[in-house]
């Protein structure tokens, strides 16, 4: 055996036996550092004769290498130990709780607003706005309510001190005098719904001094009655997102609309909640009809060229209906327990095509 | 508007059973509310005969019954007295349910002390259907077993309730109930003419209208000799029925005809009448002791008969207590006269009084059926109380009103989408009493003096469209809308929407709260006007219109706090109210946070404070678009705020669009809710509108190759020093290079004097072009230690 087979058998049997990285770079620096053994034979090369140098030159050049490759080998293993023992230690317990992020939910009826939104913006509604603080005309008198007519009382207005010269402002009793506004400040076509707070002088267990309603309003040339009932038929069966929702109308009265009707759907009463689209009760849910001639002209249009429909939902009652609320008060309480549990998550944004809850 | 079945029936000639009446009802637009069938809820009871009646062997005070039922002979023990043999009792069969004691029978015979009891024999008590306290029922007269018990005990007449819309008066007589439900298929109506009463004498009592505007017709009659006791069974049991008690003959007989022709009257007793009536306007100072008990001030708006004793009622609304019938009056004198329909309404307002009288009058009352009602009454006075009637005495006449209206036949169609044919159109309106006169397209309709809803051809068309049943109407899904689809959000709306969703990502609750509040409240926080108070408020504490949601908000958190909550995060994105004008109303944002320390294993995070709420607006912000860089930090302007803990947002001089940070302690002491609160206030009306841009396509991302350098400075300045300051001084002192300036150190006390403060800044520098050398970069650190301490009066720290 020559002499660079026994020094690569020893370095190779030393580098095997390296326990950890120190003990490695021991042996690298004692055969392949500076002044290592096999360095030092490297060294030899250039004093050797050309003969003896075409031996020698490959034989410590592959010896070198090997070495050099054993070394980096035992290196990796040994970091590979090293992390495997060193993760061992820094263990910690995953089932510990971790920091709470505290939980935001919406309002159901603000989340019910952005529903039917969705429903009448894909039939081409815009959604419309109007003051709180109403005039007389426009909460009344421009809706054909005669003054002083017991229709009137029905409302339970809210009114504020009157000012000299004028009936007194009033907290506005529905959305309808959006239509008002609307009919005044643009020609037809008009297809809008208007979302928004009202308010009534009634407290009890299934009515508060202000809720929540959605007005509809449709103005074109040839829009009748059958279209009401189409247009709010697909309503409700989009909103309730069951697919057999029953629905009829019934003749009623609202000084704002010639003929009028109120809407029921069938529901049944399972414990607390309600289903709508099964059994055999009926509820109201909204009223409509075609816009009355006296409020077109009263707004500038000319009822004989458009015509039209207009509809008002209370939207509580459409979500207490939807989603199993089965009371009203907690609505405008700012009740923690309430919320989380009634409320949405905040990216849910209802959409007719990506399903609105 | 209640009225029994049978009632009905006297004027509607119908096969139809009680269910398809209410279909009618319910086609023609009267909504019923209500029916109460007495013989639905007594279906399960039948007439037994008892055979035999033995005592129990083991218990004294029952008597086992050997009964003939509809189910054949049955045992039953029965603890009554007054159970015997051959005695006609009404039985319940197992598994019966009994109203009167709320529990219905075991389905499987039970054992009463060893003996077998196979159902049960009731009381009228048991049923709801009487009072008798001798024990089981024991009727009179032949009725064969298996007779429902209703039919036995006169109960088979329902009591429908139903919605008299404000536009119907002619529906609270239960003979225009008739006439429609008739026009809409529900039978043949009665038509009752009523009998003129010849009287022998002339009405002695003379009658003057001094108000024709309030009371322009004024019909009445003596009727000398009356008895008045109580009114037959018939009538006492119709007007039980509907829930008004019987009181005596002539009361009875005028709350009768307002029931079935809605038609009000009045009955005096005469002998308490001095001199002539009178209906007039009121005048100062005169009161009315009126038949409820109570006395009213009258006014000079309102209609009131008087005699020569002065005010003796209330035209249309309530008599007087001198002149009212009593069982002791033997001479009566019925008015029947018309009331104008608002001026009703003013005195009823006015005056607190709810009676059939002022709901008739109010809503319209008939103004042609003057004459009718009295001849009504007085043939009953005459048929059940006898006496001498007089001759009617009629001064004034109806009210003439507009009663011809063109009507299109067209416009069936046109509304409504249902075609009619024109035979069919007039034999409905004829039916409803509109006299026709047929023009070709255009027909001219004689408006009925019952209807005061009909005033053009629209009106028409909903009498045709609910006689032919709203579900007789096509149902059309609306046309695609004119010129295609548009957004149909408005930036606003779209602003709204992302804000809430936002601030729930952040972990905030939604509210949504009372637009009103405490005016002690609104007062705190900069409102409380005059022109913004409820005058009729629900409750004395909702009677502001509020300035600010943040009272709201922070009372909630308390009261969420008390029950049981530890920190609560709510907001609410709603309006508030400056003024009392169409424009006054402002959408805003407000949130607010009570802090609560949550312990937690890994250590206390820091607490939410004034910088949170700030950090939770300014993340607003920028997810509406709205870089918080533009606007500038100021001290707060509105007083409900920490004076050294908040700030307002402004952009320009003019507008403000927040108020963030800590809420004055003053204030939340005043709302009792315990401090501190943190939070903020958005007027998103007032952030400027994003500028719809022109194109879709992004501009092209502009990023230097170069990396950019960070160096440090620290600054020692006075401590009324704003950072904002100092970061704007920094950034202005390269304007192009530096793009970023981040404080990272505040710092007072050892080593810093009093009333001074460190604070520690990194300035990102980052080249453009070409890469920046040391020289350049030490020239522009120069410039930015200049322009911190020139523009602040401080020094860098060494």
């Amino acid at each position: 055996m020559s002499d660079t087979e026994a020094i690569e058998t020893e370095a190779l049997g030393a580098i095997a036996g390296a326990e950890d990285l120190a003990a490695l770079d021991a042996v690298r620096v004692a055969e392949l550092g500076k002044k290592g053994r096999i360095s030092g034979l490297m060294k030899t090369l250039g004093k050797m004769s050309p003969e003896e140098r075409q031996e020698m030159g490959p034989k410590l050049n592959g010896l070198r290498n090997r070495v050099q490759e054993a070394v980096e080998a035992r290196k990796a293993e040994l970091e590979e130990a090293e992390l495997d023992k060193r993760l061992q230690t820094e263990r910690i317990d995953m089932t510990l709780p971790p920091r709470v992020t505290p939980e935001g939910k919406l309002h159901p009826v603000m989340q019910v607003f952005e529903e039917i939104a969705a429903i009448f913006g894909d039939m081409g509604f815009a959604v419309a706005e109007g003051p709180d603080i109403e005039d007389d005309w426009h909460n009344f008198t421009a809706l054909n309510f005669p003054e002083g007519h017991p229709a009137r009382e029905v409302h339970d207005t809210f009114f504020f001190h009157p000012q000299e010269g004028a009936a007194p402002k009033v907290l506005r009793t529905h959305t309808s005098p959006v239509q008002v506004r609307v009919m005044e400040a643009q020609k037809p076509p008009i297809r809008i719904i208007v979302p928004g707070r009202v308010y009534r002088n009634d407290w009890d267990a299934t009515h508060t001094p202000m809720f929540h309603q959605v007005e509809g309003l449709v103005i074109e040339k040839n829009i009748h009655m059958g279209h009401l009932k189409g247009c709010l038929i697909d309503f409700v069966r989009e909103f309730f997102e069951v697919d057999n929702v029953e629905a009829r109308f019934r003749p009623h009265f609202f000084p704002f609309t010639e003929p009028s009707a109120e809407m029921d759907v069938k529901y049944t009463k399972k414990g607390e909640s309600i289903e709508i689209g099964a059994g055999d009760s009926w509820m109201e849910i909204l009223g409509s009809g075609m816009v009355h001639p006296n409020v077109l002209e009263n707004c500038g249009i000319d009822p004989n060229e458009y015509q039209g429909f207009a509809f008002g939902m209370g939207v509580d009652r459409l979500a207490m209906l939807k989603y199993g609320m089965p009371d009203l008060r907690p609505y405008f309480e700012a009740d923690a327990g309430w919320t989380r549990h009634y409320g949405f998550r905040p990216w849910l944004s209802p959409s007719v095509s990506g399903g609105l809850s | 508007m209640k009225f029994t079945l049978s009632w009905l029936q006297d004027y509607l000639a119908t096969k139809a059973s009680l269910e398809d009446i209410m279909a009618v009802m319910l086609k023609a637009g009267l909504e019923v509310e209500a029916v109460e069938d007495p013989a639905a809820k007594l279906a399960d009871f039948t007439i037994a005969h008892v055979k035999a009646a033995e005592q129990h062997p083991d218990a004294d005070r029952l008597r086992v019954c050997t009964v003939d039922t509809v189910d054949g002979e049955k045992q039953i023990v029965c603890g009554a007295p007054n159970a015997r043999a051959g005695m006609t009792a009404i039985y319940a069969p197992l598994g019966a349910y009994i109203p009167g004691l709320d529990f219905a029978l075991d389905k499987k015979p039970r054992k009463l002390r060893g003996v077998e009891s196979q159902g049960m024999l009731c009381s009228t008590k048991e049923l709801e259907a009487g009072e008798d306290h001798d024990g089981i029922a024991d009727l009179e007269g032949d009725w064969a077993v298996g007779t429902p018990a209703a039919e036995a005990l006169g109960l088979t007449d329902p009591v429908i309730d139903f919605e008299v819309t404000p536009n119907r008066p002619d529906w609270l007589g239960v003979y225009g109930i008739a006439r429609d439900l008739a026009a809409a298929g529900g039978g043949r109506f009665l038509e009752n003419p009523l009998r003129k009463v010849e009287g022998s004498y002339d009405c002695p009592v003379e009658i003057r209208l001094e108000a024709p505007e309030a009371c322009p017709v004024f019909a009445g009659a003596l009727v000398r000799g009356v008895k008045n006791g109580p009114s037959p069974d018939w009538l006492q049991q119709r007007l039980t029925a509907i829930g008004i008690t019987p009181k005596s003959l002539l009361v009875d007989i005028t709350n009768y005809i307002s029931q079935d022709r809605a038609r009000p009257l009045h009955a005096y007793d005469a002998a308490r009448l001095k001199g002539a009536i009178t209906a007039r306007l009121g005048r100062p100072g005169e009161k009315l002791d009126a038949i409820d008990g109570k006395t009213y001030d009258l006014g000079e708006e309102m209609c009131v008969i008087a005699d020569d004793s002065g005010v003796i009622g209330l035209g249309g609304v309530m008599g007087g207590q001198s002149t009212a019938v009593t069982d002791e009056t033997t001479d009566v004198f019925i008015e029947s006269a018309w009331f104008d329909p608002l001026r009703t309404a003013r005195t009823g307002r006015a005056t607190g009084i709810i009676s059939d009288a002022r709901y008739r009058f109010e809503r319209g009352v008939d103004p042609e059926s003057c004459v009718d009602g009295l001849n009504f009454a007085l043939a009953l006075i005459k048929e059940y109380g006898g006496g001498e009637i007089s001759s009617a005495r009629i001064a004034g006449a109806p009210p003439v009103r507009g009663t011809r209206v063109a009507f299109d036949r067209r416009d069936v169609a046109r509304l409504t989408g249902l075609e009619v044919k024109p035979a069919e159109l007039k034999k409905m309106l004829k039916e409803l009493g509109f006299g026709i006169e047929d023009a070709g397209e255009a027909w001219y309709l004689a408006v009925p003096s019952w209807r005061f809803d009909i005033e053009q051809s629209a009106d028409i068309v909903e009498e045709v469209a609910r006689l032919v049943g709203y579900d007789a109407l096509p149902t059309q899904s609306l046309p695609a809308p004119e010129g295609g689809r548009k957004v149909v959000v408005t930036g606003a709306q779209a602003r709204q929407r992302a804000a809430r969703r936002v601030m729930a990502s952040r972990g905030f609750l939604e509210a949504v709260t009372w637009s009103f509040m405490p005016k002690t409240q609104a007062e705190m926080f900069g409102g409380g006007s005059d022109a913004l108070t409820v005058a009729n408020p629900v409750a004395s504490e909702l009677n502001q219109m509020r300035p600010s949601i943040l009272p709201n908000l922070a009372i909630a958190a308390q009261r969420g706090f008390d029950r049981g909550e530890r920190e609560m995060r709510v907001f609410e994105a709603g309006p508030v109210y400056l003024g009392d004008g169409p424009k006054d109303q402002r959408n805003v944002v407000a949130a607010i946070v009570r802090p609560v320390a949550e312990r937690h294993w890994s250590g206390a995070s820091a607490p939410y404070d004034a910088m949170a709420a700030k950090a939770d607006l300014f993340a607003l912000l920028t997810e509406l678009d709205q870089p918080p860089a533009r606007f500038q930090i100021e001290a707060p302007r509105q007083p409900h705020w920490h004076p050294g803990q908040s700030a307002c947002l402004k952009l320009g001089p003019k507008v403000t669009i927040a108020h963030f940070g800590a809420l004055h302690p003053r204030v939340l002491k005043q709302l009792d809710v315990d401090g501190p609160v943190y939070g903020f206030e958005l007027n998103l009306s007032a952030l400027p509108q994003m500028k719809a841009r022109a194109t879709k396509t992004r501009p092209v991302l502009q990023r230097s190759d170069l990396t950019p350098i960070r160096r440090d400075f620290a600054f020692i300045v006075d401590e009324g020093v704003a950072a904002a300051e100092i970061i704007r001084l920094a950034s202005g002192a390269e304007k192009k290079l530096i793009t970023g300036v981040q404080v990272f150190d505040v710092y007072q006390g050892t080593g810093i004097e009093p009333g001074r403060k460190s604070i520690a800044i990194e300035v990102t520098i980052q080249p453009e072009g070409e890469t920046l050398k040391d020289k350049d970069i030490d020239a522009i650190a120069d410039r930015v230690v200049k322009s911190v301490t020139s523009g602040t009066g401080g020094e860098l720290r060494g």
